[in-house]
């Protein structure tokens, strides 16, 4: 018998933390495309607690795994416009970096 | 010869080295994404974090969900991330600041978002809802009588949402041409 692998609460806590880390990732870097990737690492951890959740609560056995698939759909738009939105600014400021985009600022 | 229940010297379960082990490799590889100098290893560190991601799912025996990610984000989000860090990489850029001036508040904040978690999850009472031992994996009927049944209405909202995305995003990204709004701006520009 599994110490922890057959158990709900470590999964929770591997998607806490690492929904902490894309957290700091997207409050601290500079690149906007590095804020892009902490937003994935954060809806990834997300899809682990709704899976984790899904596969160990009687209740919700089945609606974890396709709540997950989809957040993953909505990742990819988001991950589509937010890329591409990065690369029109990129093509009149000439930089990724977030702090230098100003021009609305007073 | 059969293999030993545990693993040998260290006496953990299989399941558990391997749990320990993906999750280790996710954390580290977030890690590196988040605190990493250079932009592209921080991409191709993605890539990791997510593969190992995909592992621990197969271990929760939801393997549709581990196709879903390898395909959606191991092979599309992370190429689409891997091509724009290309496209807008300048030579100066991995030499300048890689955090803003605010990174210690985040720390903080990140930081305080962790004990929230722990309080949450220690709190909370999970022995009375969970199953009492390892779940069965799961095959796909379920998740497609879910998807099919009461998600039906999501699932076809997420597939316009999806074909609104994709034009958004060629409009977007596309160099505006003569004639077209936006291309005066662009003169100047280029």
């Amino acid at each position: 018998m599994s110490q922890i692998a057959g158990h709900l609460e470590p999964y929770l806590v591997l998607a806490g933390i690492l929904f902490s880390i894309g957290a700091f990732g997207f409050l601290a870097r500079r690149n906007a495309i590095s804020m892009l990737m902490s937003i994935e690492l954060m809806l990834n951890a997300v899809n682990l607690s709704a899976v984790a959740l899904g596969v160990f609560i009687p209740a919700l056995v089945g609606q974890g795994i396709a709540f997950a698939l989809l957040i993953i759909a909505v990742a990819a738009a988001e991950a589509t416009v937010g890329l591409a939105i990065v690369m029109a600014i990129y093509r009149n400021r000439k930089t990724p970096l977030v702090d230098e985009y100003d021009t609305m600022r007073q | 010869m059969p293999l030993p229940d545990t693993l040998p010297l260290i006496g953990i379960t299989w399941a558990d080295a391997l749990f320990m082990t993906l999750g280790g490799v996710a954390i580290a590889a977030s890690l590196f994404v988040v605190l990493g100098r250079d932009i592209i290893r921080n991409g191709l560190m993605l890539i990791l974090a997510l593969g190992a991601l995909a592992g621990i799912y197969v271990m929760l025996g939801a393997a549709i969900l581990a196709g879903a990610q390898v395909l959606v984000y191991i092979g599309a989000i992370s190429v689409l991330i891997l091509f724009a860090i290309m496209l807008t990489q300048s030579k100066a850029a991995a030499a300048k600041l890689t955090f803003q001036t605010q990174a210690i508040p985040a720390a903080l904040i990140a930081l305080l978002l962790t004990i929230i978690f722990a309080i949450t999850l220690g709190t909370n009472d999970w022995k009375s809802t969970v199953f009492p031992g390892t779940p069965e994996p799961q095959g796909t009927t379920s998740t497609a009588a879910e998807l099919f049944g009461p998600y039906l209405l999501a699932f076809e909202v997420v597939s316009v949402l999806i074909l609104a995305a994709v034009i958004g995003g060629i409009y977007l990204a596309a160099i505006p041409r003569a004639g077209q709004i936006g291309a005066e701006d662009d003169e100047e520009v280029r």
